[in-house]
C-alpha cells in the first residue's frame, strides 16, 4: 500500500474517532499539540488501523507514534 | 441390602424473569470540582477522559450489607412479594472488607428472608451478569424458586486519593433484581468467558487501593466487549436490531459509547437506548448494571416489554453479559 493510501486512510479513522476534520491530518502534524488527540483517542485509533492495514500497534509502539508521519512509517513497515 | 444406584433429580420451570429491580447509591454527591481539593485534576480532564460529571459516595454507615439490604428490599417490594417469597439470596461484590463473613447471609436476615441459600459472587465489575445468570439456573434446575440477585459495591474504602488516574473513577451503591418462573423466557443464555492472561491490568495495589493500568484496559474493553454483547444476543435467539436498550458496565463513558457504535455497526438501530448512568453514578462495579436500569425505568428511558442487552467487565478479566425482558 502507497504511503499515500495509508495517509488518507489514517486520516479518515482519525476524523471518524476524534472528530478531526480529515484535511487537517497531514504527516508533519503532532497528534497530541497539533490534532489536539488524547491518549484514549489515540488507542481507538491504533485499534482501528489494526483492522485497516492488518498491523499489530502494542501500547509502548503506540507512544512512540508523535506525528502522522511516524504512524504511516510504522504501519510501512509493519504491514 | 445393596447401595443405591441412582438419586432423585430435581427441575424446576423452563423459564425465567426478572420480576423486579431496586437500587440504592451512597447519599454524598461528590463533584468533579469537590475532588480537585483532594487531588490534583479538573472537571474538564475528568468529564473528557472518563464522563463522570458526580458520583455518589456513602457516609460511614452506608456499608455494602446496608446498601444491599435497601435495593433488595426495593426489588423485592417492585416484584410485588414479601421478603417469605425468596429463597435464595445471591450477592456479587468484590468491596467487602474481608473475605469472612459473606454478605449474603446478613443481608437476607435484614431483610427478613428466613434461612434461605445464600452467597456471595465475585467477578468483580461483570459480577451482576454472573449473578443473574446463576440465578437462572439454579431456578430452570429445581434449586430454587425466587432468587434475590443484588450488586452492592463500597469503592471509597479502596481507593488511593493520590492516585489521580483511579480515584476519580469508581463509587458506592447497590442495585438488586429478583428472579422467578415465567410463562416465557425472559432471560437469555449468558455468555460468559475471562482473560486471565490480563490479571495484573486491574488489582489492588498494596492490597488496598484499586488499581487499573487504564489505556490496557481501555483497549481490551473497546476491541472485546461489543463481540460478547453479540453472542448474548446471537444465544437469545435475537437479532442486534432487536435490542431496545444497551446496559453495559459504566466503567468508563468513552468505552460504552466504543461499544455502542460497534454494536451499531453490526445492526444495532439507530435509535438504541444507551445506559449513561456513569455520568452522575461513577463507577459502581457489579452495581452498574441493575443501578443504571432501575434509573432508567424510572425516567422513562426503559419500558416494560423492552429488549435490554447486558454487558458486564473488569478485573480477573472476567465478563459476561446476557439479553432480558424488562419486567
Amino acid at each position: 500500500m502507497a504511503n499515500e493510501e495509508i495517509t488518507s486512510g489514517l486520516a479518515s479513522i482519525v476524523e471518524e474517532v476524534a472528530g478531526v476534520d480529515a484535511e487537517e491530518v497531514s504527516v508533519e502534524k503532532s497528534f497530541v499539540d497539533d490534532l489536539d488527540i488524547d491518549s484514549l483517542s489515540m488507542v481507538e485509533i491504533a485499534v482501528q488501523a489494526e483492522d485497516k492495514f492488518g498491523v499489530k500497534i502494542p501500547d509502548d509502539e503506540l507512544a512512540n507514534l508523535k506525528t502522522v508521519g511516524d504512524a504511516v512509517d510504522y504501519i510501512v513497515k509493519n504491514a | 441390602m445393596s447401595k443405591p444406584s441412582t438419586l432423585r433429580q430435581s427441575s424446576g420451570p423452563a423459564a425465567t424473569r426478572v420480576l423486579g429491580f431496586g437500587s440504592t447509591q451512597g447519599n454524598r454527591v461528590v463533584t468533579n470540582d469537590d475532588l480537585t481539593r483532594y487531588v490534583e485534576t479538573s472537571d474538564e480532564w475528568i468529564q473528557q477522559r472518563v464522563g463522570i460529571v458526580s458520583r455518589r459516595l456513602g457516609e460511614d454507615d452506608q456499608t455494602v450489607v446496608s446498601m444491599a439490604v435497601e435495593a433488595g428490599s426495593k426489588a423485592v417490594a417492585d416484584a410485588g412479594l414479601s421478603p417469605a417469597d425468596v429463597d435464595q439470596v445471591i450477592i456479587a461484590t468484590c468491596t467487602m472488607p474481608g473475605p469472612i463473613p459473606n454478605a449474603a447471609a446478613q443481608v437476607a436476615d435484614r431483610i427478613g428472608i428466613t434461612a434461605p441459600g445464600a452467597f456471595d459472587l465475585n467477578a468483580a465489575c461483570a459480577g451482576f451478569c454472573y449473578a443473574l445468570s446463576t440465578a437462572s439456573d439454579f431456578i430452570r434446575a429445581g434449586s430454587a424458586r425466587r432468587v434475590l440477585v443484588i450488586g452492592a459495591e463500597r469503592f471509597q474504602e479502596w481507593l488511593d486519593w493520590e492516585d489521580r488516574a483511579n480515584c476519580i473513577i469508581f463509587a458506592d451503591g447497590a442495585g438488586a433484581a429478583v428472579v422467578g418462573p415465567a410463562e416465557t423466557p425472559a432471560i437469555g443464555p449468558a455468555a460468559l468467558g475471562s482473560a486471565g492472561d490480563m490479571v495484573e491490568t486491574i488489582y489492588l495495589r498494596e492490597n488496598r487501593y484499586i488499581y487499573q493500568e487504564g489505556q490496557t484496559v481501555f483497549r481490551w474493553a473497546t476491541s472485546e466487549v461489543a463481540p460478547v454483547a453479540a453472542r448474548a444476543v446471537e444465544q437469545a435467539g435475537l437479532s442486534l436490531s432487536d435490542v431496545d436498550a444497551l446496559v453495559a458496565h459504566q466503567a468508563n463513558l468513552r468505552i460504552v459509547e466504543a461499544v455502542a457504535k460497534k454494536l451499531r455497526q453490526q445492526g444495532a438501530r439507530d435509535d438504541l437506548v444507551v445506559a449513561r448512568d456513569i455520568v452522575h453514578s461513577g463507577n459502581t462495579s457489579a452495581a452498574s448494571i441493575p443501578l443504571a436500569i432501575d434509573h432508567m425505568r424510572s425516567a422513562g428511558e426503559i419500558n416494560s416489554g423492552d429488549v435490554l442487552l447486558l454487558v458486564g467487565f473488569g478485573a480477573g478479566l472476567s465478563y459476561g453479559g446476557q439479553v432480558i425482558i424488562c419486567p
